[in-house]
């Protein structure tokens, strides 16, 4: 594996002592990018030290999206928390659901049908798609063109109507369930998934060519907010940021979760760790989403219309801790879960990739320009619902 | 004895007036002229009917009074006129744009013309806001000169050789030389708001502009090396007669139009309001009806461009070179606003299809690209004349 050299702080600008000389920091100023900027998808501020048009310092601020989500899912009947997990992060909340169900379930002690997972398999990666897709549309407007923006939202629509057929719901689907998932696919939701998949491939090279082909695109990308695959792993990224840095670490591939281990896809990993590195990681992601729904849809058909998709399982869940881990779009999510017996959490912990992904935000920004303040933001793909919680 | 209406309106040539301002006939003084007879020989003709005699009816006729009200009307019909014409290149973009990204664009009345004039009620609705700690004077100040400049450059450039407003030698010059003075005005209202984002957004104006003046100068100069004279009726009258001089000044044509994107500070170059990072850069402060008329400055300067790309390399209000005066004299100021609708055009393709470029990248394209590609061009040009081609 090729090892790339830190780049960060090799930036022409005042050394500190010069900026700590100057009584009155007339070089460097303060700019509150946020809590509300064109910049934050979302309400948090990343306060940045600009010098000239060089960014000397950063520091995020999260908190202002915070709604006591945890303590909230402790007064809920384990149930009713499902809908909850949809709110943490509107784009991901497939995945947050099926962590959640997958925690409880793991606290049961239960094991789910089979059609039940590779249903959750596919809403999982239909969720992923869509969420990388409303990346993509905001990585056009934090650079500055409204063309990637629409398209990608169109193509978003897809499959957010694949959703709908589905579960019937757009967004916050409220899908999967603790045992199962609440409805069986319909009759005809492969043939929708392979016209879907395959137009969508189609699609996506269009937005890959109008990108990758256009030099001012690709020069604002490349080479800028280099991380090398040591700072990854103090910083704690994860997800597509961390594996465009070289990190070859996927959990659907190394700690396989649900059926994944039945599916063959592979991991895009870059070493370059600069942005562009990040967004083709994404980029290609979703190539392999198509892949694995695909492979997925065939495993449900094989299994035939009357398999079992859901358990009944006890409403309260006994004494004990349970932790899961999954692939959300954005990194590693978490969630701990300690229950004491009776119908409703005693704690419930969960791990956003993005609150650590944020905490990264200085070495990233630190030494590129203003302007490109938006674009590497764009790549670790800010959620706040998730992160403050 | 009572007189008539018509002792009152000697529809006269217009030409004859010894105020006459102009060398040649100029149609929207006609028009002025015309209209001013009209009106001003009835109000002329009833103060006579009632007070007969009285010098007030002679002086409202007198031939300094009517070249003064012909102007006065000339000035109103060539803003309105350039006023509709921008309106519509405004309407072009959201229309264009629409379809570029796949969905309808505006939508309100008349193919969704009238948005225009619904954001122009709206903006003048809004709440005139303004933060305390702002340098008052300048702040109104510049905005307005910005304004005001863009709209004189946008005015200043005739759309024919009958529609104009100043038939000056150095015309060319002069226009430049307006649509110059705005980022100064940029850096100083940026100065002005007390707003870190404004003042990155002012800097970046001034920077940009220094290192895209100079190509644009240069590219000028090679144009009137070309036809031998700054006169904007003298250069397209010399490409009726030789060719559209974005064939020898191609190099030329895609600089000029590069640079007139980023002075009129269209998309791929809004570095000055970057809204990603700058929220709205300079023009943070400025709400109401004072952002709606720095829109409508902006629209009036991407017109003044494409009006000048489209004098300078495409023939300007001139259907084809050669061609007979029955053709091109056949509405030529329709020709030269269909030529500037169509270089708008190829402007919202470029702004539909790139992303914005950097604040390093584009003056080094500026200082490194642009500068010499200009002078290539001006060597050519000098080349072709001293060749004897033109």
């Amino acid at each position: 594996m090729m090892v790339v050299e830190n780049t960060i702080d090799t930036f022409d600008s005042p050394s500190e002592e010069r900026i700590a000389k100057d009584r009155y920091q007339t070089d460097a100023m303060w700019i509150y990018m946020g809590p509300q900027h064109p910049f934050s998808h979302g309400l948090w501020t990343l306060k940045v030290r600009v010098d000239g048009e060089i960014v000397t310092d950063a520091e995020p601020v999260i908190g202002y999206l915070h709604r006591g989500w945890e303590k909230e899912a402790e007064n809920r009947e384990y149930p009713k928390i499902i809908p909850m997990a949809d709110r943490l992060c509107y784009s991901a909340s497939m995945t947050y659901t099926h962590l959640y169900c997958m925690t409880v379930e793991k606290a049961l002690g239960i094991e789910v049908p089979e059609k039940a997972e590779y249903i959750r398999i596919v809403a999982d990666e239909i969720c992923r798609i869509q969420s990388h897709l409303m990346w993509l549309a905001a990585v056009g407007t934090d650079l500055g063109n409204l063309t990637i923006f629409l398209w990608g939202m169109r193509e978003r629509e897809y499959w957010l109507d694949l959703n709908v057929r589905l579960c019937g719901q757009r967004m916050t689907t409220n899908y999967p369930r603790i045992g199962g998932v609440r409805n069986d696919t319909t009759d005809i939701f492969d043939r929708d998934v392979m016209r879907c998949t395959e137009r969508f491939e189609k699609a996506l090279w269009d937005l890959i060519d109008m990108i990758d082909s256009s030099s001012i695109y690709v020069s604002r990308m490349k080479g800028i907010s280099r991380l090398t695959r040591e700072q990854c792993a103090n910083l704690g990224v994860t997800g597509p940021a961390m594996r465009g840095c070289g990190v070859d670490f996927d959990l659907r591939r190394d700690d396989p979760y649900g059926k994944y281990e039945n599916i063959d896809f592979e991991v895009p990993v870059l070493t370059e760790g600069d942005t562009y590195a990040r967004y083709m990681v994404r980029i290609e992601e979703m190539f392999q989403s198509c892949e694995i729904i695909r492979q997925a849809v065939r495993k449900i058909n094989a299994l035939g219309k009357n398999a079992p998709y859901r358990l009944k399982v006890p409403s309260k869940v006994p004494a004990g801790k349970a932790f899961c881990k999954l692939e959300d779009p954005r990194g590693e999510s978490l969630m701990y879960l300690i229950s004491d017996g009776t119908d409703k959490p005693f704690r419930l912990k969960v791990r956003a990739p993005l609150f650590t992904n944020i905490s990264a935000s200085r070495p990233m920004v630190k030494g590129v320009r203003v302007a490109d303040v938006p674009a590497v933001m764009a790549m670790i793909d800010v959620c706040m619902g998730e992160t403050d919680r | 004895m009572v007189s008539s209406m018509k002792d009152w309106m000697q529809y006269g040539d217009p030409m004859s007036n010894p105020y006459y301002p102009y060398d040649t006939y100029n149609v929207v003084y006609d028009l002025g002229f015309e209209v001013y007879q009209f009106l001003g020989g009835i109000v002329a003709w009833l103060i006579d009917l009632i007070l007969p005699g009285n010098p007030v009816s002679e002086w409202l006729m007198s031939d300094a009074v009517v070249n003064a009200f012909s102007i006065i009307i000339l000035a109103l019909v060539i803003f309105l006129v350039i006023f509709v014409g921008v309106l519509i290149s405004l309407w072009e973009e959201r229309k264009v744009l629409g379809r570029f990204m796949d969905r309808r664009g505006t939508m309100v009345g008349m193919k969704g013309f009238m948005q225009c004039v619904a954001d122009g009620l709206k903006t003048f609705m809004k709440e005139n806001t303004m933060p305390k700690k702002i340098d008052k004077m300048t702040y109104m100040w510049t905005v307005s000169l910005i304004i005001g400049t863009s709209v004189l450059v946008a005015c200043m450039l005739p759309l024919s050789d009958r529609f104009f407003i100043v038939n000056f030698d150095s015309g060319l010059l002069i226009v430049m030389a307006l649509y110059a003075l705005a980022p100064f005005f940029i850096l100083v209202s940026g100065w002005s708001q007390n707003n870190k984002y404004s003042l990155i957004g002012g800097m970046r104006a001034a920077e940009s502009m220094i290192s895209y003046e100079i190509p644009m100068l240069i590219i000028v100069c090679s144009v009137a090396v070309l036809s031998g004279t700054f006169n904007i009726g003298g250069i397209v009258a010399a490409q009726n007669e030789s060719m559209w001089y974005i064939i020898p000044l191609f190099v030329g044509f895609i600089v000029f139009f590069t640079c007139s994107c980023a002075e009129s500070e269209r998309s791929p170059f809004d570095l000055a309001e970057a809204e990603a990072e700058l929220v709205e850069g300079w023009q943070t402060e400025y709400a109401g009806m004072k952002w709606g008329l720095i829109m409508l400055g902006d629209y009036l300067r991407g017109f003044a461009s494409c009006a000048m790309i489209s004098i300078m390399f495409l023939g300007g209000w001139n259907v084809a070179p050669f061609a007979s005066d029955a053709v091109n004299g056949f509405l030529p100021e329709v020709v030269q606003l269909l030529k500037g609708w169509f270089v708008f055009f190829i402007m919202i393709w470029v702004r539909v299809a790139l992303p914005r470029v950097r604040i390093d990248q584009i003056l080094n394209l500026g200082w490194k690209v642009f500068m010499p590609l200009s002078v290539v061009n001006l060597a050519i040009a000098v080349l072709l004349k001293v060749g004897g081609v033109f």
